[in-house]
């Protein structure tokens, strides 16, 4: 009986994490321009990077309080072929928020179209209001409280 | 009164340098850095008054980026010492806050990997910053003209991070072999991809 349970439990909690689509530039480039009642907040982040990893509960907790005025979207940067990697943190860190995987290599080719001052660093942060236009690019770790103030501001 | 007039021009003044970054910009002499290497020994840009330029290249041990890109940096460094621009690897990224780049770490990485070039310590960090480098790996290739190095190219290597040999565009191939046929380079500036230099706590 227990065995079932246990077994009944492990199979919600697979059939609850979520997908990590592997997608092109296309799919990012539909979220920043398809106008929505939703503050679009995209984080770029990898699994390798430890400021980014230290910064996404940020994002969780956003993603929890405010899911109805906010979409958060969390662009993973590792490469594709790490792909397994990225879905057993994405379950093991229980993420609520979309994962996407974006594959494409070549940097310089799309890097500007998300905002002409990123160096390609990340963490990079973009809070964009698609119904208004306004726009916030952050290129650096967010603060405690930083992304609730900037999406007040762009509402 | 004196004393705010003080302030306010300090103020200001501050303002002013956060404002305008002193990076070198493409055409610009850059100065002459002296900086510790593995071997103890101190390397200078000046060192290079034979050679027809130096692929400068802020790198560390510890990013993926980099990591992918170490057999292209060496293959640069064969490809192009012989011909008079050799590789100078410089590592920035302070050791406080990752300790994988301290300065044994740099030793060992240089040693598994056969480093045929300097990998020199930027303990103050003096030199990232007045080449604006922000990234890792991140490229600087000058041009000597006479006792001067004039900034040639500023970033990545190609346009493949993860394999070289899927690379359409090899950025910085290009840039030497036009600087070697004396032509102008086509594309002076890309954007180098790669894991932020990781800056002392100030």
């Amino acid at each position: 009986m227990r065995a079932t349970i246990l077994f009944l439990l492990l199979s919600l909690n697979v059939a609850f994490s979520q997908e990590v689509p592997i997608v092109k530039f296309d799919r990012l480039e539909k979220l920043m321009q398809t106008k929505s009642e939703k503050i679009q907040v995209i984080n770029f982040w990898a699994t390798w990077c430890a400021p980014c990893v230290a910064e996404l509960p940020l994002f969780e907790k956003l993603n929890a309080a405010q899911s109805e005025k906010v979409k958060v979207t969390l662009v993973n940067l590792d490469y594709a072929d790490q792909i397994n990697k990225v879905k057993g943190f994405v379950s093991r860190k229980k993420m609520k928020s979309d994962v996407l995987l974006l594959d494409e290599i070549d940097y310089n080719s799309w890097i500007d179209r998300v905002d002409t001052r990123w160096q390609g660093a990340i963490p990079a942060t973009l809070i964009i209001n698609t119904s208004t236009g306004q726009r916030k690019f952050i290129d650096r770790e967010v603060k405690e409280g930083e992304l609730e103030s900037i999406i007040a501001e762009l509402k | 009164m004196k004393r705010s007039l003080f302030f306010l021009l300090g103020v200001g003044f501050m303002i002013l340098t956060a404002g305008s970054p002193a990076a070198y910009q493409i055409g610009d002499t850059v100065g002459d850095f002296k900086l510790k290497n593995i071997d103890g020994k101190t390397v200078a840009l000046s060192d290079y008054k034979n050679s027809k330029g130096v692929i400068i290249i802020f790198d560390c041990n510890t990013c993926p980026y980099s990591k992918a890109y170490t057999e292209r940096i060496i293959a640069l460094d064969k490809k192009y010492d012989s011909q008079g621009f050799p590789v100078v690897a410089i590592n920035a990224n302070s050791p406080e806050i990752s300790p994988g780049d301290s300065f044994d770490e740099m030793v060992d990485r240089a040693k598994k990997k056969n480093y045929t070039f300097p990998y020199l310590v930027d303990e103050t960090q003096g030199v990232a910053k007045a080449f604006g480098a922000t990234n890792t790996p991140h490229v600087f290739v000058v041009v000597r003209e006479g006792q001067d190095f004039k900034l040639a190219y500023i970033g990545a290597i190609d346009d493949n991070t993860r394999d070289g040999s899927q690379a359409n565009k090899k950025y910085v191939e290009n840039a030497v072999e036009a600087l070697l046929a004396g032509k102008p380079v086509e594309t002076p500036k890309t954007k180098a991809i790669g894991c932020g230099i990781k800056w002392k706590n100030s």
